[in-house]
Parts: structure tokens; sequence; C-alpha cells
């Protein structure tokens, strides 16, 4: 499985990618893999403000369910209505269609903090093993 | 070096990976849980076919002089009453009701075939063997039997000019043995779907010749590979059971709704007793079903209040590709078993609002009844 550059990500299997101290957020291809089929992701109110590492919303898969856990500390600038409508869109374009949430960073360095693609690959085999 | 138990592969598990799919561990067998997705191979079942390998599941061989008398003791449903090439659902209990396992019992010309899950294989054979008179053998099969289920309303189609005519004409619950791409095998007409289908039981000498052949004769049909995902929410859209979320040692056929299958008039049977109080005295608890507002899902274990008090347990919970809402099944006190109750389900930090619902959730599959 292979990782796109344009993102950093967490071991969470989150990805977030970085425009003028605002991140969007989804999960990674692999974390779609492992949950199957999405039918629901509840995501929070805009306003909301997030700390790192913390639950802001749940993914539902057909089979299994997530917790979602903010990569960075911000606040919830827009979140994804689309995938109200089609939840499949997180399976079917996970760094795209699929994004969930768009933080702006209480800290716009703390986006060098997530981890490279290579790095992530690293987590996903030791966590896959 | 850490300690691993190695997993049983079925003789199909090289087509499995070769087809992409996602392994798990699934009763010490390394099963595929997803091919290309759960509702995708889920609406495959019900909208045109889909080819399951079930060959986890145990067979075991029973014959000898008084073998449908013995196996009338050990189940619950009417062994005595089956015809040649007619096919039973059946609990199993202990002498307290309990379930050890739900299975299929097959009546052969000579010999009775009893299908177990996967799960439950060791447990049942040392339960059976335990209770065996002199006179009935019991032989686990399993290692010499392929098992696959061909399931939808194109199976029938699928299967036509590879299997004998008749076949194609057997009710649902009769079998035949006959031919299977030139192959001996048993042609079942049952499944665990909802849907119109055949499980075949043949030797895996013959598990290429099979396999093969229905690729070959299913792709113009639009056959699909299926999972243990989607054959899970195939089975709890039609509200059967799942040994081990909806029933096990603790429940009695009678709480998991399964009545039909307790013959109280064929005579003794392991259970008997335990179960002619129930029906007296009446059920404290009762298997429902329920379906939920919005999209959140019940999962295995999560509570199930009424008026704010816990009242019991989700034994089963999908999201209903077919119905497209969450669902599941559980146990509740009998007083709010009626369809349209009101119930809540603590799903983490929320409550989600559910309403006792009449199964089979699904009605419209195509399975012959």
């Amino acid at each position: 499985m292979t990782f796109p550059d344009d993102v950093r990500y967490t071991r969470e299997h989150e990805w977030a990618r970085e425009q003028g101290g605002v991140v969007t957020v989804g999960i990674t291809g692999y974390a779609t893999d492992q949950l199957g089929d999405v039918v629901f992701v509840e995501l929070p109110e805009v306003g909301r403000k997030l700390e790192t590492g913390k639950t802001f919303g749940v993914v539902e898969a057909v089979k299994t369910v997530s917790d979602l856990y903010a990569p960075l500390a911000g606040e919830v600038v827009e979140v994804n209505g689309a995938l109200g409508d089609n939840p499949a869109v997180v399976n079917a374009d996970p760094y795209g269609q699929g994004w969930m949430v768009k933080i702006r960073l209480s800290d716009p360095s703390s986006f060098q903090s997530l981890l490279s693609s290579a790095d992530y690959a690293k987590v996903v085999e030791e966590q896959h093993a | 070096m850490q300690p691993t138990t190695a997993l049983k592969h079925t003789p199909f598990y090289d087509y499995h990976r070769a087809a992409g799919a996602k392994l798990v561990d699934f009763a010490g067998f390394e099963m595929p849980v997803r091919y290309t997705g759960d509702v995708r191979e889920h609406m495959a079942v019900r909208q045109t076919a889909g080819l399951f390998d079930i060959t986890h599941m145990g067979e075991f061989d029973v014959r000898g002089a008084g073998a449908a008398e013995w196996l009338d003791r050990m189940v619950t449903n009417h062994v005595g009453a089956l015809a040649v090439g007619q096919a039973l659902y059946s609990p199993m209990c202990r002498p307290d009701g309990g379930i050890v396992d739900d299975l299929l019992v097959y009546r052969y010309e000579d010999h009775y075939m009893v299908v177990v899950n996967a799960a439950n294989l060791a447990k049942d054979f040392a339960w059976l063997a335990q209770h065996k008179p002199a006179g009935v053998t019991l032989t686990d099969q399993s290692d010499e039997t392929a098992l696959l289920a061909v399931q939808g309303p194109k199976a029938a189609e699928i299967l036509r000019g590879h299997v004998p005519d008749a076949a194609l004409d057997l009710g649902y619950y009769r079998f035949m043995p006959g031919t299977l791409y030139g192959v001996p095998a048993t042609l079942s007409r049952t499944g665990y779907t909802g849907e119109d289908g055949f499980e075949l039981y043949f030797h895996p000498r013959h598990a290429a010749t099979v396999w093969d052949g229905l690729m070959a004769s299913g792709q113009p049909h639009g056959l699909e590979l299926i999972g243990l995902g989607a054959r899970d929410t195939l089975r709890l859209e039609m509200g059967y059971m799942l040994y081990g979320n909806d029933i096990d040692d603790t429940t009695t056929p009678l709480e998991a709704g399964l009545g039909w299958t307790v013959k109280m008039a064929k005579g003794e049977f392991h259970g008997r007793e335990v179960m002619a109080k129930q029906k007296a005295d009446g059920l404290k608890r009762r298997l429902v079903g329920f379906q939920l507002d919005g999209r959140r899902v019940p999962r295995h274990g999560m509570a199930i209040r009424s008026a704010g008090r816990v009242v019991g347990a989700v034994a089963s919970g999908t999201f209903s590709p077919s119905l497209e809402l969450p669902l599941g099944m559980g146990y509740v006190e009998s007083a709010l078993a009626a369809n349209g109750t009101a119930l809540e389900i603590e799903a983490g930090s929320t409550t989600l609002a559910a309403r006792v619902t009449a199964r089979p959730f699904y009605t419209r599959g195509t399975h012959r009844s």
C-alpha cells in the first residue's frame, strides 16, 4: 500500500493537508481498508475547539466503528457535509472527496510534528505485522 | 519469535489470496472476510449471485441402528420426521436447555450428516461422542468435506447443466446426492442468506474442478465472491441466528424465538423439562429484532435500556445494506418484546433510539418456502 506524499499522517490513521494555517483532515486508505464500507460519519460542529489526540467524531462502517482523533489542536472551520448523503466516498476517495473536517491550527508550526508518508508506512507495517 | 498457532486453510485458500481477499482468523481458519466490499458483496447476493467458501464448517457422519432415535434425544427438532433427501435446522441443547450449537441434520438413505459451526466443532463432537450409545457410529468427516454455497436469485441458472436437472427442482431444505461439474457431491437447497441457493458438499480433492467450474458458469450471471462480512449482514437481515452472538450455552431455543424447532410431542430430548417449564411459566427474556433511527450502528455487547433502566444487551448489530438502516437483535425482558416498543441503546457517550421490529427485517428474499 502506498501513501500520498502531499499530506502528513498520525498513528491513528488520519491524514492532514495544510494550506495557510488550515489543515484538511481525513482517514487514510489503510484505515478505510481495515474498516470496510463506511456508512456514516459523525462530525463536529463548525466552531468547535479540538485538542490534539482527543476524539472529535465517529466513523461507522458496516462491520465496525472507529473514533476520529484530532491530529492537531485548533478550531473546526468547515465540515464535509457531502458525507451525509454519500459516506461511501470515504472508501472511494479517502484523500480527496472523502475529507472530513478543516481545522484552523492553534499553532501553524505544529503541522510539522505529523508523520511523513515514509514514517506512516512504517507505522502501518508495524501494526499490520 | 512470537508463538503462533498455525491457522488452517481450506482447499480454496489460494483462490482467496489470488482474488485479493482480506483474510482473518475465524474459528482457527484463515478465511476471507471481504473481497471487494461488504455492501457490494451483499447486494450481489440479493440481486444476482454470490459464492461463499464455508468449508470451515464441520460435518459428522452418523449411522447405525438407532441413529435417528439418538439424534432425536440430542436435538430439539424432529429428526424422526425427516424423509430421505430432507434437511432439518435444529438447536442441540444441554439438559439445562442451553444451546450447545445450532446445526443441520441431513437424512440420506442409510445415514445422517450433521453440519455444525466451525467454532463449535470440537465441542460438538465431544458432546455427541459422550452421549452416543453403542451401535451408533459417529465420524468427523470435516477434513474430507469441502463446502461451497452459491446463493442468490441466479444460483439455479448458474448450476444449470452442471448438476442433474432434478437438483434444480429441489424444494427448500431438500437435497440429493449427485454430480457437480462431473464430480460426486451432495446438492442441497439450503442457505443462510434468505435467497434461493445451494450448499454443495464434495471431497476436497475436487476443489479446483468445482471452483473453476463455478467461476466459468457464474461469470455470465454476475457471480461474485462473498466474504464472511457480507455473510453476516445477509443472515442478520433475515434474523437468522449466529452462534456465539445470538445464542449460546446460556440461552434456550424458546428465548431465542426458535420455538418452531422445539418439538415437545416427539418424546424425550435434552432440555425438554426446562423448556416445558419455560412454556408453562412464561419467558423472562426474549430475543427481539430492532431498527434504529439515524445511522449509528448497534454493536454486540452494547447495553439496551428502557426508561433509563438496563433491560438487556445487543446480541448482533449491523448496518443493513438492503434496507439502508441500522438494525440488530438482542435479549430484553419479555414485557418489552412487543413490536413497536421503544428501546434505547447505549453507544459510548450517546444513546441511540431503537424500536422492536418484526423479523425477518428483509422480506423480499427469493428463498423457497
